[in-house]
């Protein structure tokens, strides 16, 4: 394994999100400057790496400022104080628009904030920017995105991964604090792998869904894109908890892991799936991997190894559920009420206005879902494939309740490979099938985080690797403890964390 | 329903995906139907290994937990301005969306 080399992507930024906010807090720097930093960093590298599709930067250094008056008087800061955070673009702002990447969208603008934009606002976060995505999340790789293309900060030929793709590469480019995503497949755990920098994906019902664009409603789930693991904890406590405008939120208070995530986990048992350590990884990825479990080894902790027979067959349940979801989802854009409408010919009928508004405003990967997930619901079909596949749904729980009886937390990787090139899977299929580590948490809606463990050098630069971690439901707690123990042993021995220039 | 899935997804035909695209409300330029039913029929060959889990017995699981339904107090809230729904229409006329002319003379 290699230490961070010449294409370390992260500079201008010292240190994770919760030293910023300590250090603005203590008063040995301002948020103006921190604020003002990043958006320099912005200003150089977005062009190229293209993370943000708009940034609010009068609006992010107007608040930045009033935090700074407000320390200067000493009164009480938030926590997450004067923090510049950066919103995927399916997650609603009354800032800027919420295009979801799609021309469909492209001039939508929400009247009202997102419960998650609420309470990171709450938290005197800045709202810095929107960043582009695969359109309307579907998509492993950033490359479909109506605003042209996001690069990956280690290698500029490479994806950043997705959709969550400018959230990313905004964090690991150090042009923002931190930033949220939204993850229906893996889609901030894969780009967080890509990128070299920490992804969460809460236990389903977390964080409510007020607010982010629907895909897959029992799939979906916002969470946290940081530097740290810490980070991350800061962040869930901040945007989680009941929320009366989600009913699928769960009724239980908000977390406080910023307290515990430090603390080690005494007796800690960690479970490898056997299905995880397939011949298909790249070996770096199984390499980081098994220098993931000595270290835990050498904390003391238990590896055990686990059974997942159905990892294979979440892809498949995947997409069904999600393109089936999609289907019914996306049936609202219509032209009628808001987004995209074609102008129609004298003569043409009403069909031929939802149709064509429809045809022009999504783009293909939309349309072959939609597509995928009407067939399969439609009559005759139904049985086949959306029932056969919730029912694969419920082995597939049960499979992991099954392994979380002899561990812990399981540990793999999250993704086969480091970041691809351009263009490397345009085959629909073969991008599908990237996503098989992460559909399965999703699926079961339990938890995973990706975080930073390790390199692999391609063409003389090098591309970060992840493992993830995943727990059973509601025990994040437990998983960023056992992730934090982790961080801490491989930034000493690899030098693997996001890196800090 | 068809009893074997695996046959029919197999046999998906232009024909087929012309008629999704119908029922999906989608407008596929007759030269790209066979790509997508290329594409679809990929993906589906794949999906037909659900077939070989052995599902004797397994309920279907829509949802990640058993919720049940969670009504909120019967109270009146304040809701979205009419402006702020207008905002994002494609054309408006006073207060309200407009829409063309889709039903021709005598409809």
């Amino acid at each position: 394994m290699t230490s961070p080399a010449h294409n370390t992507p992260i500079h201008n930024t010292p240190s994770d999100m919760t030293a910023l906010r300590d250090a603005v807090a203590a008063g040995t720097t301002t948020a103006e400057s921190i604020c003002a930093g990043m958006l320099a960093v912005t200003t150089e590298r977005n062009t190229e790496i293209n993370a943000f599709h708009e940034v609010f930067a009068e609006h992010a250094l107007e608040a930045a400022r009033r935090v700074d008056s407000d320390a200067r008087a000493g009164r009480p800061l938030p926590p997450l104080a004067g923090m510049p955070i950066a919103i995927k673009d399916n997650v609603a702002t009354t800032l800027g628009r919420t295009t979801c990447s799609s021309r469909m969208l492209e001039n939508y603008r929400s009247p009202f904030d997102a419960t998650a934009v609420e309470r990171l606002a709450h938290a005197g976060a800045v709202v810095m920017g929107k960043t582009n995505m695969d359109e309307f999340a579907m998509g492993s790789s950033g490359e479909h995105c109506k605003w042209g293309p996001v690069r990956n900060p280690w290698d500029t030929t490479r994806v950043p991964g997705g959709s969550s793709a400018g959230s990313a590469a905004a964090v690991a480019g150090g042009m923002c604090a931190a930033a949220i995503g939204s993850d229906t497949g893996g889609s901030i755990r894969q780009p967080a792998s890509f990128c070299g920098i920490v992804g969460l994906k809460p236990t389903y019902g977390r964080i409510s869904r007020w607010g982010l664009v629907a895909f897959g409603s029992s799939l979906d789930q916002i969470g946290p894109m940081t530097r740290s693991v810490r980070d991350a904890a800061l962040m869930l406590d901040v945007m989680s908890g009941i929320d009366e405008r989600d009913s699928t939120t769960a009724d239980r208070p908000p977390t406080e892991l910023a307290k515990t995530v430090e603390r080690p986990i005494e007796g800690l048992r960690v479970g490898i799936p056997r299905q995880y350590m397939s011949d298909a990884n790249d070996s770096e990825v199984s390499a980081a991997v098994h220098a993931a479990a000595d270290a835990y080894r050498a904390l003391g902790a238990t590896i055990v190894s686990v059974e997942l027979p159905l990892t294979d067959v979440g892809i498949s349940t995947y997409y069904v559920i999600a393109p089936a979801e999609a289907s019914s989802n996306l049936a609202r854009y219509d032209g009628i009420r808001y987004g995209h409408r074609a102008q129609l010919q004298p003569g043409e009928d009403l069909f031929t206005l939802y149709a064509r508004s429809r045809s022009e405003g999504f783009g293909p990967e939309v349309q072959r879902r939609i597509m995928l997930g009407t067939y399969m619901l439609s009559s005759g079909y139904y049985d086949a494939y959306y029932k056969r596949a919730l029912q694969v749904r419920r082995r597939i729980k049960q499979e992991f309740d099954q392994a979380f009886t002899a561990c812990d937390v399981l540990l793999g990787p999250t993704a086969p490979t480091p970041a691809f090139g351009f263009g490397a899977n345009s085959d629909p299929l073969a991008m599908y099938l990237c996503d098989v580590y992460t559909v399965n948490t999703n699926i079961a809606g339990i938890c995973g985080v990706s975080i930073p463990a390790g390199f692999a050098e391609r063409n003389g630069k090098n591309l970060p690797i992840g493992v993830q971690l995943q727990a059973n439901a509601f025990e994040e707690d437990r998983l960023l403890r056992a992730a934090r123990m982790l961080e801490r042993a491989l930034t000493a021995t690899t030098g693997a964390h996001a890196p800090r220039v | 329903m068809p009893d074997n899935p695996h046959s029919k997804t197999a046999a998906l035909t232009t024909a087929q995906v012309a008629h999704v695209a119908k029922l999906a409300r989608l407008e596929v330029a007759p030269g790209r139907i066979e790509e997508y039913r290329t594409q679809l029929a990929a993906v589906l060959g794949h999906i037909a290994q659900l077939d070989a889990v052995d599902l004797a017995g397994v309920e279907p699981m829509a949802h990640p937990f058993e919720s049940h339904n969670r009504l909120a107090a019967d109270i009146p809230v304040e809701s979205l301005s009419i402006e702020a729904v207008l905002m994002n229409a494609p054309a408006v006329e006073g207060r309200f969306l407009a829409v063309p002319k889709v039903l021709a003379e005598g409809d």
